[in-house]
């Protein structure tokens, strides 16, 4: 029971696994799946580097055991091709070193699909879940906010 | 990742989940009920907390119930913080809640979990402490339902192998007018100092708090001195301020005194909201 085989819905694909019960999303999706993109940051919740998308809701997936997310799609900043929010990011140069930023686009992309007319309070308090050591706040800001306008 | 392993159980009925628990913990191995799981996967990752099983009761229809039964509404255990947020069914609790951890982290801790943290901010049930909340608990001698303050006293005490499923709450609580507020030392998102949560019913003000103790509570005496409208706010403060229980936190996110400072201050807040909605 401690290693379980699974099947996994990730960006749109089954994928069968040999998982640990204590494997997090996060692991799996990177060491079993390659998915370099989710990025380890704190794994500690805190920073949201490793954001995705379960179930169209962010994800920070360090938070969440591979196994639980049998049943759920999951999407990674892999799934996602040409977004506005992708091009929104590029567009208003929002971000330096890169690292942190997929996962604040995927936290973007959940927020614009659940919330399209989001206002600016519920944009901060769906940002605050992720940190940006380059401080690119005011350029991601904008960018959030450039796609929403366009919805 | 985790550095150790554990099996993976999850069960679809309470009967099956209090079952495993039982069959696991008579083999000797150390067993939890599993919600959001937030706490066992981070403080497991630097050694502070194991288990050899765990069972997630993500999958029992009763802990995910958002359901207005009679004059009460029901939330079940197993509902992610930002389930409870989105639906909205208790804007106090919405309130409170919004206030956990982050948005994004919200997604993934519980209700139940929250409640029955080891983390002493436990912020979640201040509002079922206001409300007189009845707890439905499972565990080997079946279902029973309690109220609130008979079962927390700084945490819920359950017995081995018991598990909160749902909490019921009367609606004329829910439709009152309340106070809440999150004091943190830092900015809008540094680790929190008091939490202070606050309802009127009938011409009573009631007050729960998280923050200043190892723990949180709701305290009668505390409200006794609140509830003393012929007196001065000022003094009703001083009052509730001489009879706080102890130990007062003391700590680098906030000293003592500090935090009896901000109490002061959200007592004042609270009084000052809640008495401008007195009829």
């Amino acid at each position: 029971m401690a290693l379980q085989q699974i099947t996994l819905h990730v960006n749109g694909e089954d994928h069968n696994l040999t998982v640990r019960s204590a494997d997090t999303l996060l692991f799996v999706l990177r060491e079993k799946l390659g998915l370099t993109g989710s990025k380890p940051g704190c794994l500690n919740g805190d920073c949201g580097a490793c954001t995705v998308n379960v179930d169209g809701w962010p994800m920070k997936s360090c938070l969440m055991l591979a196994i639980e997310a049998v049943g759920k799609q999951v999407t990674t900043i892999e799934g996602l091709h040409n977004t506005p929010i992708q091009q929104a990011f590029v567009e208003e140069f929002a971000f330096q070193c890169g690292y942190c930023t997929p996962g604040f686009i995927m936290n973007c992309h959940s927020l614009i699909e659940q919330h399209p007319d989001a206002d600016g309070q519920t944009i901060k308090e769906w940002l605050e879940s992720n940190i940006c050591r380059c401080t690119s706040y005011i350029e991601i800001e904008k960018a959030v906010k450039s796609v929403l306008r366009k919805d | 990742m985790l550095p150790f392993d554990f099996d993976y159980y999850r069960p679809e009925t309470l009967q099956e989940a209090v079952e495993l628990y039982q069959k696991q913990a008579g083999q000797g191995k150390q067993v939890i009920f599993f919600s959001g799981g937030t706490e066992l996967i981070t403080l497991g990752r630097i050694d502070l907390a194991y288990v050899d099983a765990v069972i997630d009761i993500k999958g029992i229809a009763e802990c995910k119930i958002i359901k207005s039964e009679g004059s009460q509404l029901l939330l079940g255990s197993a509902l992610s913080l930002t389930q409870i947020e989105e639906a909205n069914p208790f804007p106090l609790l919405t309130k409170v809640a919004s206030e956990v951890a982050d948005h994004t982290a919200r997604g993934k801790i519980t209700l139940g979990g929250n409640i029955c943290a080891q983390i002493f901010y436990r912020e979640a049930v201040l509002p079922f402490l206001l409300a007189d909340s009845q707890l439905m608990i499972v565990g080997p001698e079946g279902i029973k339902t309690v109220q609130i303050h008979e079962i927390f006293q700084g945490q819920l005490q359950l017995k081995r192998g018991e598990m909160l499923v749902q909490t019921a709450t009367d609606r004329r609580f829910i439709e009152a007018p309340f106070y809440a507020v999150k004091r943190r030392q830092q900015w809008d998102t540094g680790y929190p100092l008091i939490t202070l949560a606050a309802l009127k019913i009938g011409q009573e003000i009631r007050v729960a708090i998280s923050g200043l103790c190892p723990f949180p509570f709701r305290s009668a005496e505390l409200e006794a001195h609140l509830n003393r409208w012929g007196q001065a706010a000022e003094s009703r403060i001083a009052g509730a301020l001489s009879v706080l229980p102890k130990p007062i936190l003391d700590d680098v996110e906030g000293s003592a005194e500090y935090r009896i400072f901000v109490l002061r201050n959200l007592l004042y807040d609270a009084l000052s909201v809640l008495e401008g909605s007195r009829v």
